[in-house]
Parts: C-alpha cells; sequence; structure tokens
C-alpha cells in the first residue's frame, strides 16, 4: 500500500491553533445507556422521515421506527430497545425543530439486525445499495447527505476517484482520528464496497500529515487490497477536509462552480461514514450511534465516545466530567463551522461531529469595526473569494449585487472571520445574504410553477 | 455592546468560534515600531526638529481625531492607533525647519477632511497622511519646498563636497541649487536649464543610502533605515511584497531605459531609486491597506501605476515638482476601486479564462 504526498495545494486556508491533543489519544468507549433517547427525525439533508411506531410500542435496538420521507431522505432505526413513550418536537444543533421519537430505554438490550452481507465482494451492487439506504446511512461529516444517493449518481457521470475524508481539519476534533485508528480494517472494506457500487478505478484515503497513526493504520490496513489504492498524505491547512478543496489536493481538479463532486468524477465519504457501510453491509446493523469526542479545555475528561442518537450534549457533557468551572460556548462540531447551543438540551444525531466546550478565555469577544481594506481575508478564502467587498454589500442591503460576484460560491468555512483584524462577522453576513438569496430563488421557482399550472 | 444576560444560557453567536487574534491595533502599532529606525535616524539629522515635527503631528491628529468623534457622535477611536501612524507619516514628510503652525494645519486637514469626513478609518478614499501633505504642498509652497543642509557627520561630508565639486562644475552656476536643494530639486532644476545631469560618485550613493547629507524630508533620507523598518513590516505579515516591489522595480526600469536613451538629461537609476520619499512612500504609504487594492493582481498593477506616475513627474521638464511620490500614490488612490473591481481573483472552480 503506498502513501502519497498530496500532488495539489489549493491556494488559502489558514492555519488555526489545533489543541488536538485534548483527546487524540483517548481510545474509544461505550457510552453507558442514557434512561431516555430523543431520538430526532431530521438528521440528514432533505425531507425528514416519517415515524412508523406509536406511542407506547415497545421496541427493539436497531428496530425501523421511521421511514425515509422522500428520495433524498433517510431512513431512522430505534437506538435502543425500549418503549417509545412520546412523539414531540424538539431543536437540533443548526437550530431547527423537528419531530422526534422519545425512547425510555429498558434495562435488557435486544438487537433487531438485518441479514448481514458476508459475501459483499461477489454481491449484486444494486442489493449493497439497497442496504445502505436501509440502514439510514448518511454522510457523517457534517452534511447528512444521504449515501445512498451520493453512490446513486447517473450513468452521465462516471465516478473514477473515491476518496476517503479523514481529513479532519477542525480544530479540537479528533473523532475521525480515533476511528481510522482503531477500526482501519474496517473503514477499508466499507471502502472495498463503496468500490463495488461505483466501479470507480482509484481508492484514495486523505489524511494530513499532523496525524501520523491514522495514517499509519490506514496504510496497514490497506495492504493487500488490490487496485489503484493509496494514502494521500495532506498537509495541514483548514479547510483540507472541504470537499471540493480535497478534490483539488488529491486529483487537481476543481468542481465546477454551483457543481458536485460527482462533475469532477469524484465521490468523498467521511471515514466514519465508510464505517456505517461496512458495519450495515457485513454485519447488517442500521446506523443508530457513532463517535462522538466531548473536548475542549470547558470539559473535566475530555473523550470519544461511541454514543446512541438521542443522548442529550448535557448527558455526554456529565459523562465526561462535566464543565470545568462556567463555560462560555458550548458548540456542535468544531470551533470553525460548529454551531453555538444556548443550552446542553440537544440531542446528539447522524451529523453530531463533536461537542465542544470552550471557557472564556478561548472565547473572543469583541466588537466588530469598519473594513481597513487589509486584504487577509481575500488572501485566506480557500474559494478565492473577496469576503471584505461581498461583507459590505451585504452591509448595505445590496445583496444582488453581493450574488453577482460570487456570494453563492462561499462554503462558510470560516476562514476570513478568523483572519480578519477588524472582527468582521463575515461569515454571519454570507449566510444571511445566501439565506435571502436562496429564499428569492425559491419564491420565483414557486412563481413559475404557478404559472406553469395555469 | 453586552446585553443583559440570562445567566443560564450560553453565548450563542454565528460560527467561527475561533479567531486569530490579529487586530487593527496590532497592526498599527507594528507600523508604528517599524517607523523607529527612521525617527532614530530623523532625530540624528535633524536634531530637535524631528522630534517637534513627529510630536507635533501626532499630538495634533490625535486631537483631531478625538474631537471629530465626539462632534460626529461617535465612538473614540485612538485605540486603534492609526491616527498617530497618520502623524508620524505626516512628519516625515515634512521639511525639517518647517514652522509648527503649518504642521498643526497639515494634520488637523489629514485627520478631519482626509479622513473623519469620510466616515474615519476604512472609508477613506486617500491616505489621509499624504492628503495632508499635499494641502500643505499647496498652501505654504515656499514653506514646504525650502531645505537647510542636514546637520550631519563632518566626516561624510567630505565625500559629498567631492560630488558637488564635480557636479558644480559640470552643472555650472548651479552651486546653489545642489547646496540648498534636494537631490531631485537639483536634477530637475539641471533638467530646466537644458544642461546635463552631471556624474555621480559612487560614495554618493552610499549617502544616499545612510542619508547622511543629503537635504530631504524629516524621515525619508535614510533608506536603510526605512528599509529595516520595511522588512520587519514584511517579516510581520503587516504588508506584503507586492505593492513595494513593484513600485521600486518600474521607478529603476523607467529610470534606466531613460538613462539609455537620453544619457545626458537623467539621473542614474539608483539615485532615483535612493532619492526623494520613494522609500517611504513605496513601504510606508503605498501599502496603507485602506487606500491600496486588496488582490495581489491589484497590488501590483497600483506598485507599476505609482512607479510610472512618480517618473512623469520627476523626470517632466514641464512640471514643477521635482518630487512626485505623494501625488503619484494620491492618484493611484483613486483608482483603486477600479483596480479592485477589474482584478477579482478567479473563483475557484470558474472555467479558466
Amino acid at each position: 500500500m503506498k502513501i502519497i504526498n498530496s500532488p495539489f495545494h489549493f491556494k488559502g486556508g489558514i492555519h488555526p491553533q489545533y489543541h488536538k491533543d485534548l483527546g487524540d489519544r483517548e481510545a474509544i468507549r461505550e457510552l453507558p445507556l442514557p434512561a431516555k433517547l430523543t431520538v430526532p427525525m431530521s438528521m440528514h439533508l432533505g425531507a425528514p422521515a416519517k415515524p412508523v411506531v406509536k406511542v407506547g410500542d415497545i421496541v427493539k435496538a436497531g428496530q425501523l421506527i421511521a421511514e425515509a420521507g422522500g428520495f433524498i431522505s433517510a431512513p431512522v432505526h430505534a437506538p435502543a430497545a425500549g418503549r417509545v413513550k412520546s412523539i414531540d418536537q424538539t431543536v437540533t444543533a443548526p437550530g431547527r425543530s423537528c419531530q422526534a421519537i422519545v425512547i425510555e430505554t429498558s434495562p435488557e438490550q435486544e438487537w433487531e439486525l438485518m441479514p448481514p452481507i458476508p459475501d459483499w465482494g461477489s454481491a449484486d451492487p444494486k442489493t449493497l445499495l439497497e442496504r445502505i439506504g436501509a440502514a439510514g446511512v448518511v454522510g457523517m461529516g457534517g452534511a447528512g447527505f444521504p449515501t445512498k444517493v451520493k453512490l446513486s449518481p447517473p450513468p452521465n457521470k462516471p465516478i473514477d476517484t473515491i476518496i476517503l475524508n479523514g481529513a479532519e481539519c477542525e480544530p479540537y476534533l479528533t473523532g475521525d482520528n480515533r476511528m481510522m485508528v482503531e477500526h482501519a480494517d474496517h473503514i477499508a472494506v466499507g471502502a472495498q464496497i463503496m468500490r463495488r457500487i461505483l466501479g470507480a478505478e482509484k481508492l484514495r484515503v486523505a489524511i494530513e500529515d499532523n496525524k501520523p497513526d491514522a495514517i499509519e493504520a490506514m496504510a496497514k490496513a490497506f495492504e493487500g487490497v488490490d487496485g489503484d489504492v493509496a494514502v494521500v498524505r495532506l498537509h495541514t491547512v483548514y479547510p483540507q477536509g472541504s470537499e471540493k478543496h480535497q478534490i483539488y489536493a488529491v486529483t487537481g481538479r476543481e468542481v465546477p462552480r454551483g457543481g458536485l463532486p460527482m462533475d469532477a468524477g469524484c465521490v468523498v465519504e467521511n471515514v466514519s461514514t465508510v464505517y456505517a457501510i461496512y458495519d450495515a453491509v457485513v454485519n447488517g446493523r442500521p446506523l443508530t450511534r457513532r463517535v462522538i469526542e466531548v473536548t475542549g479545555e470547558g470539559v473535566a475528561h475530555p473523550a470519544n465516545l461511541m454514543a446512541p442518537f438521542g443522548v442529550s450534549y448535557a448527558e455526554m457533557i456529565e459523562a465526561c466530567g462535566g464543565y470545568v468551572g462556567k463555560p462560555a460556548k458550548l458548540i456542535s462540531g468544531g470551533p470553525m463551522m460548529g454551531f453555538a447551543q444556548a443550552n446542553g438540551d440537544i440531542p446528539c444525531g447522524k451529523t453530531t461531529g463533536g461537542i465542544l466546550v470552550l471557557p472564556p478565555r478561548e472565547v473572543s469577544n469583541f466588537t466588530s469595526q469598519a473594513c481597513i481594506s487589509c486584504g487577509r481575508c481575500v488572501d485566506a478564502c480557500p474559494m478565492r473569494l473577496i469576503p471584505s467587498e461581498l461583507s459590505q454589500l451585504i452591509e448595505a442591503e445590496d445583496i444582488d449585487g453581493a450574488a453577482n460576484i460570487s456570494l453563492m460560491d462561499c462554503v462558510e468555512c470560516g476562514c476570513c472571520a478568523w483572519v480578519c483584524p477588524a472582527h468582521r462577522p463575515l461569515v454571519q453576513h454570507f449566510r444571511r445574504g445566501k439565506a435571502i438569496v436562496n429564499a428569492k430563488r425559491a419564491a420565483e421557482r414557486a412563481k413559475q410553477q404557478e404559472a406553469a399550472k395555469k | 455592546m453586552n446585553p443583559e444576560v440570562n445567566p443560564n444560557l450560553l453565548m450563542v453567536s454565528s460560527s467561527p468560534h475561533a479567531h486569530s487574534g490579529a487586530s487593527v491595533r496590532r497592526i498599527m502599532l507594528d507600523v508604528l515600531i517599524a517607523l523607529t529606525p527612521a525617527f532614530s535616524a530623523a532625530c540624528w539629522f535633524f536634531r530637535l526638529n524631528a522630534l517637534r515635527l513627529t510630536a507635533t503631528c501626532v499630538l495634533t491628529c490625535l486631537a483631531t481625531e478625538w474631537v471629530c468623534r465626539k462632534l460626529m457622535k461617535r465612538e473614540n477611536s485612538l485605540g486603534d492607533l492609526s491616527a498617530a501612524v497618520t502623524g508620524v507619516l505626516l512628519a516625515f514628510n515634512l521639511p525639517p525647519e518647517l514652522p509648527t503652525w503649518m504642521a498643526v494645519a497639515g494634520s488637523v486637514f489629514a485627520i478631519a477632511i482626509a479622513k473623519q469626513v469620510f466616515g474615519g478609518l476604512g472609508y477613506n478614499p486617500f491616505n489621509p497622511a499624504l492628503a495632508g501633505r499635499v494641502f500643505m504642498l499647496i498652501s505654504f509652497t515656499g514653506a514646504m519646498t525650502t531645505w537647510s543642509r542636514a546637520n550631519w557627520s563632518y566626516k561624510l561630508a567630505a565625500a559629498a563636497q567631492d560630488a558637488a565639486t564635480a557636479a558644480t562644475s559640470a552643472a555650472g552656476g548651479l552651486a546653489d541649487a545642489l547646496t540648498t536643494a534636494t537631490p531631485l530639486g537639483m536634477a530637475k532644476a539641471v533638467l530646466k536649464s537644458g544642461q546635463a545631469i552631471p556624474g555621480f560618485q559612487p560614495s554618493l550613493f552610499t549617502d544616499f543610502f545612510f542619508g547622511a547629507n543629503l537635504n530631504g524630508c524629516v524621515g525619508e533620507t535614510c533608506s536603510i533605515a526605512l528599509l529595516a523598518g520595511a522588512v520587519y513590516l514584511l517579516a510581520r505579515k503587516v504588508i506584503s511584497w507586492h505593492i513595494p516591489v513593484a513600485y521600486l522595480a518600474t521607478v529603476f526600469v523607467y529610470a534606466w531605459v531613460l538613462k539609455i536613451c537620453c544619457p545626458g538629461s537623467a539621473l542614474p537609476p539608483m539615485a532615483h531609486l535612493l532619492s526623494g520619499g520613494l522609500f517611504l512612500g513605496a513601504f510606508f504609504m503605498a501599502t496603507d491597506m485602506v487606500t491600496s487594492p486588496i488582490t495581489k493582481k491589484g497590488m501590483l498593477v497600483f506598485g507599476i501605476g505609482c512607479g510610472v506616475i512618480t517618473m512623469l513627474i520627476r523626470t517632466s521638464k514641464t512640471g514643477a515638482y521635482p518630487e512626485g511620490v505623494s501625488f503619484a500614490i494620491l492618484i493611484m488612490n483613486s483608482l483603486t476601486p477600479l483596480i479592485n473591481r477589474a482584478t477579482r481573483n478567479r473563483v475557484f472552480g470558474a472555467k479558466k479564462a
């Protein structure tokens, strides 16, 4: 198995402090089963899942409790055996509200698994794909895009390269690193299942060079795997884990504006997702849990926990010894792109990458100033935009003007705001601007459809 | 800024939740640090005059900024140190003998008219220090172009005397111009008289470089001190190389071509490079973030433009001014929005042009 250095380097990006040493040596441990799980129906991109159980039903672990709500959607399975206590509304990490099935867990845990497919190497790719869909596997890197959809590109978009995203470029986060170190063999199997489905010829594992253990483990796991397989050692630079930038670093291809990775002949999957693919196919286990690291200087004992979906952030932090002093910020995900939470009463889900607690000294509290045109954001932007100009246009409510000069290309990575000496809330401006543009476009589409009906 | 918060709720804000720690204040502090070698040199050459003008300009700029913000009912902005930077830069651009009240007037203009009227730091289209200087150049033309020879060390003076003799003999009757004008002023006088430019002795270049026996503005004569400050700014990544290198290279190439085309009437390229306010302008004024382009491509265009305009002013027979750095930068300042618009980067994933 060869290890190659990434042949291409994207322009821009930043070098934040990583703080990975808090949790990157902590072996993954199982979270003791909580008494209650609040399982959200929206743990993925697309339509929310539709509950198929009633209040009072007794469910087994792994049993289907909600079916996919559309083509771009995913089913949800019971993370633990117990009784359906209620079907309620809950708030999820990005701040949206959705339905949730509340399960009171029982002391005896009985699993209901799907039949394993041990001969995946010779199985029909369609069967494998159906299984991945039925197991509720979605992209666990953050976006939660249903994996079945991602693995079914239209025939006019041939895929020649599969990239396993093990960059984990967000500071603090260590879960993917631990998965690669501890489950390299299983991830390798998952990767081969993906290759069988897509028929792609190249398989690449992209890992930043600040994770030598993971690089070594993955290289070893792929030894003896036939075909064009390699671990790509990436430079440690944020946002190396961004799909578009990773594709560029590995293949030198740029995903066209407004396009998807498949437009560049690639499929990128996070390593935890690839593990879930393995688990679904080889063990018949649906996606009901994941590794979530609880980390940050505000947590007593940072740890990487294998946790069932539906456990609250507060319980996760409690399992790690609780807060140290008074926390300043509780973040779902990493410090660059994560969502700040007002309290710990939020359920973990398929896209919960990590729980980060920052003490006051790690939180910058500031007043923003006028842009001094220093151009640091321009140098830092990995999409090569002009963040300063965009933010000034949005401030002046010229949203169309901003959209005309590439507002919609922003990936919200936060590099611009991180470098800004005037502490301008650049990402906030862009999110607002993008939301307005999207709403406008949706309204126009609806109008056109209305007109078409008449 | 901090409204009352329910103590049980945590702080919620948009990502990112981390910051590099950079601040406007730190950038301005770095510029002030970078100006200290040149300030030390100025104090050595011009003694109390350097101290007097610098203190006058800095204090007036700070006071004007404070008063303007009060009148405008805006937050006090002395803490970002930008007014102090403007003060130092303006003082560095003044002849050492300039009366104090003129320096006060220039400082008030720089902050009140060139900066705060537009809304303060970040909104000013022109470099405030240069706008202040040009205002003074037009209002107090005589005082702004009167030079006394620097208080140099006598050891170095001997070398200058040699050059002076050579120049005088060649230029004939222009001895006055040499002893009381800046090198560029002398060159302009020679040029206008239609005579040939005298040859320069190599030793004079070292003098240019150390600025020991040259007339000039308070902070512009000692190239090596300015260079030391520039290296600091580059190392701290406060400025990038693009504007100064493009500027200096353009001046050098322009002068070199001129030297080849009309050898009799042009200063040597090295003399153009090291004289006047070019180093001060290229490293400290043209690189002013607010008034220069934001993309690297734009910075190169800006630097080249500054170089061409500087040389046009310096070497035109019809123009009155011997030095063109201030005008060149101000003219390019006015083009910055256009340059920004024309030099956007290719967006990642966009078709290659």
